[in-house]
């Protein structure tokens, strides 16, 4: 044997820390344009207001997008209305599914552009716009197109029809997604659409237009405007809309069904939520950890259906809690472009500042509060991962939704207590229970009063699924062929 | 039919102050947590990090039934110095062959700190008696090996009988003397995650140094989520006991690109104090020519042919 294979020691010490290279998915898959307008009757008409969108992680300026005045909309419903009474209504289901289907590969075939313009102008991890926005919009467009051409089927003996323009309002959380929920069915049904994007975060919405002409729809069978609250108003207020969807705040919606109250016009609204996550104490421990993560601090808790307050059974509350601690530090929180990104950016400084505001009570209020050491970035809007124990139901941040990575701990001790203060509550979205025990899941879900009872798992959205709310979350479904019905009318 | 299923006398005796609950496990959402940590993008210096702790971690293995003295000598020297013509290349941590081939690879190891590990107990199947195992694990610690490698009853603890499985694991690690035990739980027949958990902690309790997956002879092998679960109840254990207990993935891992995933297993779920080979291994054989591949890679920019990489 040489002397070359005779080496002393075998390695040097491991180094301690494993530093992950940062891996960013590239920007240049998109292309922004400098200046938005408003996309009427499958056109761009000029913005005569404008105003600036940033990207939250950075706060660097993106693009002008128009504020869409009085004026703007009444041109948009009035191209809606006349491609909805000459040519979209008349047209066959079948026909109709054309063209969905072909949005929805559309959608999948520029997946990649359209996560990245999402995490960009929204400040969401690539991870979730790329493995769950990006699917689940273009799912939803084929969902739907399936419908087009079944509705004598999905209710029979019924006469489905369209309703007419539909005014359609999306929330800043999950911008392309929402707004494939709103479209898909509308379409679908023979409607034609005027879509008002969140304020912040109208550029995938200002993309998906690229995609409508792609698939050659026809000009005015869904029109896009940008805006503040004022062009909202402006949809939800035009004599010519037939419907009104809007999902967003519960504040905003109590407004719209006021401003609504006697006009005749149909509505679904879904609203905030504080949703319970309930855990028993024979769960399967690491997983419902993972999923009090999954359910709380995905999209930066950005979700109306957030497990935001965790209930724990009190007889495996200090292990659970540690567990969670100790999953907190592992979160990577930054860059939303990067892959390896969990948490991202807040969406707004308004955001931000209501987050901090909340927060700020509950520490007065004499809840502990817990962080895990992380390191911020500079620019940008950011909050670290949060958790609160030792908060009493009575607390603000037990009530009012947070609409952040904030967790709230309680703890309860019988299956009965955790049901009434899961209810304790003026919403009722969504609510979660984690026990291995099957017939303990049935019995929870008939008394939970939510829209959505997930069982073993947490944020889970399929186009099958109606989704929607109790109380002050809202009414009506979306998903699934309840969500058809708030699109039609009927002879009855 | 089976017997009754009785705990072991003593089941929380080896541990202060006691086990971890055995608990459940959800498949579904072990899984889902596995897949979204494969996902985890390592790239330049990272990767590089990772693919020499994959090395130094590595058991470079052959277990068959025409392993002779030169396959094994040939090997072993791999292990010392698996790219002759790259001196910063480290070596593996330790050789792992069958009891007959321990005094071989001892011989060519000598005097470096790559062990020499034996697969022992009636390997790869376990069905024998406990005597002939114990017997098989004096006579490989004889021979010379540094760790040992030994099978869990599968037949036993399927059946119900974890006294068996756990009594036997308690005199294997009596007969190891000073030699390291791995327990090897072949999770690829035990069906269930909530088995393999089981079985983790039944091997810690009977006194595992570390706990491994596979033989290598059974698929699936050493599959992420089988990972990430024996990880959990490793972690577990060390929560609740302050005792750390090795883990090693065998079995199916094949590219440097699924060693860098098991490593981000065990970097996400017990933190970088595992990451050395006193507390890790992985257990394989053509993985490393796959790593010294992509090492070359990342240093030169190019891919080389498999034919700059010596088969052992």
């Amino acid at each position: 044997m040489g002397e070359l294979d005779r080496r002393p020691e075998a390695a040097p010490a491991a180094p301690r820390e494993w530093a992950y290279a940062p891996a960013p998915e590239s920007r240049d898959v998109v292309r922004i344009a400098e200046r938005y307008g408003h996309f009427v009757g499958g056109e761009w008409l000029e913005a005569t207001e404008s105003y600036e969108t940033i990207s939250p992680s950075s706060e660097e300026p993106l693009a002008h997008v128009g504020q869409a005045t009085q004026q703007d909309v009444d041109g948009a419903v009035g191209a809606a209305r006349n491609a909805f009474a000459n040519g979209w209504s008349s047209l066959p289901g079948s026909e109709r599914a054309k063209y969905l289907f072909r949005i929805a590969r559309l959608l999948q075939e520029r997946a990649r552009e359209f996560a990245v313009l999402e995490s960009l102008n929204g400040g969401k991890p690539i991870k979730e716009s790329r493995d769950v926005d990006l699917p689940l919009a273009a799912a939803h467009f084929f969902y739907y197109a399936g419908w087009a051409d079944k509705l004598e089927y999905a209710f029979p003996n019924r006469r489905p029809r369209p309703v007419g323009v539909a005014g359609q309002i999306i929330p800043w959380n999950f911008p392309l997604l929402m707004l494939s929920w709103k479209i898909a069915p509308a379409l679908a049904c023979g409607n034609t659409v005027v879509l008002k994007p969140a304020e912040t975060t109208p550029l995938t919405a200002l993309l998906f237009c690229d995609v409508l002409r792609q698939a050659e729809l026809p000009p005015g069978v869904v029109n896009i405007v940008t805006g503040d609250g004022r062009t909202g108003a402006a949809i939800v207020d035009h004599p010519d809309v037939d419907k009104v969807a809007f999902t967003g705040s519960t504040e905003v919606g109590k407004a719209i069904q006021r401003q609504l109250a006697g006009s005749g016009k149909k509505l679904t609204l879904e609203l905030g939520g504080k949703a319970a996550n309930i855990v028993f104490d024979d769960c399967a421990l690491d997983q419902a950890v993972e999923g009090i993560v999954n359910g709380i601090y995905f999209n930066q808790g950005h979700v109306c259906c957030a497990g935001s307050r965790l209930f724990v059974q009190e007889s495996i509350y200090e292990p659970l809690v540690e567990k969670l601690k100790r999953r907190l530090t592992t979160l990577r929180v930054g860059d939303p472009l990067d892959k390896n990104t969990d948490v991202g950016a807040i969406n707004s400084a308004m955001q931000l500042d209501k987050i901090r505001e909340l927060v700020a009570a509950g520490e007065e209020e004499g809840a502990e509060i817990y962080q895990p050491p992380c390191r911020l970035p500079e620019k940008g809007y950011w909050f670290a991962p949060t958790v609160f124990t030792n908060v009493a139901q009575s607390y603000r941040i037990a009530q009012e939704e947070i609409f952040g990575p904030v967790l709230s701990v309680l703890t309860f001790r019988t299956p009965e207590e955790a049901v009434e203060k899961a209810n304790n509550t003026p919403y009722g979205l969504s609510a979660g229970v984690w026990t291995e025990k099957g017939s303990r899941i049935l019995w929870m879900a008939q008394r939970l009063r939510a829209g959505v009872v997930w069982a073993n798992t947490y944020n889970r959205f399929d186009p099958a699924s109606p989704f929607g709310g109790y109380k002050e979350s809202g009414f009506g479904r979306e998903g699934g062929l309840h969500g058809l019905e708030p699109y039609l009318r009927f002879d009855e | 039919m089976a017997e009754a299923p009785a705990l072991p006398t003593g089941f929380e005796l080896p541990l202060e102050p006691r086990l971890p609950r055995i608990g459940s496990v959800d498949a579904v959402a072990l899984e889902e947590r596995a897949a979204s940590l494969a996902k985890r993008s390592i790239k330049k210096e990272a990767k590089v990090f990772a693919l020499e702790l994959a090395i130094r971690t590595t058991d470079l293995t052959t277990l068959e039934g025409a392993d002779t003295p030169g396959k094994v000598a040939a090997l072993s020297s791999k292990a010392l110095r698996p790219d002759p013509s790259d001196p910063s290349i480290p070596s593996a941590a330790a050789v792992c062959v069958y009891p007959n081939l321990v005094p071989t690879a001892r011989e060519r190891l000598r005097g470096s700190g790559v062990k020499v590990a034996a697969v022992a107990t009636g390997f790869p199947s376990g069905q024998y008696p406990t005597a002939i195992k114990v017997a098989d694990v004096r006579g490989a610690v004889e021979l010379g090996a540094d760790e040992i490698d030994m099978v869990i009853d599968r037949g036993a603890f399927l059946s119900g009988r974890y006294a068996k499985v756990y009594d036997e694991i308690v005199q294997v690690k009596e007969a190891c003397g000073d030699a390291h035990l791995k327990v090897i739980l072949e999770t690829g027949e035990l069906g269930t995650y909530d088995n393999v958990r089981r079985a983790t902690l039944l091997a810690i309790a009977g006194g595992a140094d570390f706990v491994k997956t596979s033989t290598g002879k059974i698929n699936p092998a050493a599959t992420l989520p089988v990972a990430l679960c024996m990880l959990e109840a490793v972690r577990d254990v060390h929560e609740e006991t302050g005792r750390r207990v090795g883990f090693k993935a065998a079995g199916g891992i094949r590219q440097a690109k699924q060693a860098v995933q098991h490593l981000v297993l065990v970097h996400e779920t017990l933190g970088p104090d595992w990451l050395t080979p006193e507390l890790y291994r992985l257990g394989a054989s053509s993985l490393l020519n796959d790593i010294l591949m992509q090492l070359r890679k990342e240093k030169t920019g190019t891919y080389q042919s498999p034919d700059y990489f010596t088969l052992d």
